[in-house]
């Protein structure tokens, strides 16, 4: 459950990025966020895991005020979340298992127990026979499905994804589709921020779009 | 409590890894730190046993008492036994100067000057051992024996040994000092090495930090480096130490039975290897906690 109420989000320098947004994600919902380059949709994923926060207004996950929220509680905020990022933020330095394997060190789950779930994680998104390779090896859908897997393995509640189809082919682009609908089928919370509209909305999926950080009506 | 250890073992391994993927800059590292420690380390350890030697000598401090070249048979009876009946002497040793006289004549080098001189040019001489050792006490007998009729000069043997130990205290402040500015050395270095790491490390940090990695979690591993760093070079300066040691050994002991004291250098014991250890894993963490508190940042 995600709630934001009248947020603005100023960056310094006097860019307004988000103005007077207000909107609520319910539990199990699958959204999907477009806009136009620069409308804001990156500025409000980030306010999710308080990565950055609103300048007025009030971010609310899980019952809890994000943008309240004190700086040593943040970590444990984000741990349960499964973020992806526009730039994917993937270790070059270790190979695909230790990528997936962080979240799990971080939350300090003991080797053996981690070892499972991230092989359970990879198994999703079709990467378990590369579990060696160094992230240089993969293609750029697979890059991208190994971002999703790193941002699953720790099971959150709530996916958010920032362009997880960019320079992606439609064929590859599809793929990945097709594992956000897996984890929104199992229950999970599911926010995208695209361009490729069309591909993730071809039924009944909700769609919000931002324009010059407002939603457009 | 189990996740904490798991956190620390975790931790652990990260930092003996990042030591082990640059064995070259590991080694130079401690190669630096541990000549750094090794120097006050090794100076300690020789201001110990020169304190050890200068006990050993000077066991017991002793005055020696000169009549004068003048006083007769009479005198010098009298003075014995003022000297044998005072409370605060121990024992007294007479010494004649027919003996003095021969011992000198056969001692090679001055033994043809001696045989030239026309009469006997020494005085007889009491060794007198005293009850209390202390230099107060020394001085009064001095004071008050150097008073006896017939007496011409009462010398205190202990006196070097003051000046001695007044030394080893100069030389202990001195070690002390150069501890301190090659501990903070030890820290700069570490210091600096954090510094890179951090400065390498720059994607995990922030990747770690967006996935939910506390503050304790990211410093962790930089304060086990820190620490292991300086251990490295404690164990360097150790090793420097002993090699040393027992170097200096033969040569030493040599040295000493010349002057007929059996002497040898004694290897830095347990406790004080331990504190050694235990120092220079200290300022490494000290170090690291330094250079993340100046270089990481949120
Ligand atoms: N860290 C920042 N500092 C200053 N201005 C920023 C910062 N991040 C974003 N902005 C500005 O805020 C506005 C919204 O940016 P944002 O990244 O949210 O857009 P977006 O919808 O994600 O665009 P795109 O589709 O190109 O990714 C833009 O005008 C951008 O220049
Ligand atoms: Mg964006």
């Amino acid at each position: 459950m995600i709630r934001f109420e009248q947020v603005d989000k100023r960056y310094p320098g006097g860019i307004t990025a988000l103005a007077d947004l207000t909107l609520s994600i319910e539990s199990g919902e699958m959204v999907i966020l477009s806009g136009h380059s620069g409308a804001g949709k990156s500025t409000l994923l980030k306010l999710i895991p308080a990565i950055e926060r609103p300048t007025q207004g009030m971010v609310i996950v899980n019952g809890q005020n994000v943008s309240a929220l004190k700086r040593a509680a943040v970590p444990y905020l984000r741990r349960n979340l499964g973020v992806i990022f526009q730039d994917q933020k993937l270790l070059y330095d270790r190979s695909v298992f230790n990528n997936v394997m962080l979240p799990l060190a971080i939350a300090g789950v003991p080797p053996r127990d981690a070892g499972r779930r991230v092989r359970a994680a990879l198994d999703k998104v079709g990467l378990l026979d590369r579990e060696k390779a160094m992230p240089v090896a993969l293609s750029g859908g697979e890059q991208q499905r190994l971002a999703i897997a790193r941002a699953v393995v720790a099971r959150p509640s709530i996916l958010v994804a920032d362009e997880p189809t960019a320079h992606l082919d439609d064929d590859t682009a599809r793929d990945i589709v097709a594992v956000f609908r897996s984890f929104n089928q199992v229950g999970v919370t599911v926010l995208v921020a695209t361009h490729h509209e069309a591909l993730f909305a071809p039924n009944m999926t909700r769609r919000i779009t931002l324009s010059h950080g407002r939603l457009a009506q | 409590m189990k996740g904490w250890l798991l956190h620390h073992r975790k931790a652990a391994e990260q930092a003996l890894h990042r030591l082990v993927a640059t064995p070259v800059n590991t080694l130079l590292s401690a190669m630096v730190v541990g000549i750094a420690l090794a120097l006050p380390a090794g100076g300690n350890m020789l201001l110990v046993n020169v304190q050890q030697l200068a006990q050993r000598i000077a066991a017991a401090p002793q005055l020696s008492v000169f009549m004068s070249l003048e006083s007769g048979k009479k005198e010098v009876d009298e003075t014995e036994s003022r000297l044998r009946h005072h409370p605060q002497v121990r024992d007294v040793r007479f010494v004649p100067r027919e003996d003095t006289l021969r011992r000198l004549k056969q001692s090679e080098g001055i033994g043809e000057v001696i045989e030239s001189l026309p009469r006997n040019p020494f005085p007889d001489a009491f060794v007198v051992l005293p009850r209390s050792e202390t230099p107060e006490a020394l001085e009064t007998l001095r004071a008050e024996f150097v008073k006896y009729p017939g007496v011409e000069h009462v010398q205190l043997d202990s006196a070097w040994v003051q000046k001695l130990d007044a030394l080893l205290r100069l030389a202990r402040l001195a070690v002390t000092l150069l501890a301190a500015a090659l501990g903070t050395a030890l820290v700069a270095v570490t210091f600096n090495t954090i510094r890179l790491q951090i400065l390498t490390q720059d994607a995990e940090i922030e990747v770690s930090r967006l996935l939910g990695a506390t503050d304790a979690f990211i410093r962790r591993p930089f304060y086990y480096f820190g620490a292991l760093q300086g251990l490295a070079g404690g164990a360097v300066a150790w090793l420097v130490v002993l090699c040393t040691t027992l170097l200096l050994r033969g040569p030493v002991s040599e040295l000493a039975s010349l002057y007929g004291v059996g002497f040898t250098l004694y290897v830095l014991p347990l406790p004080e290897s331990i504190l050694l250890f235990a120092l220079a894993a200290l300022l490494g963490w000290m170090g690291a906690w330094l250079s993340l508190s100046r270089h990481l940042h949120d």
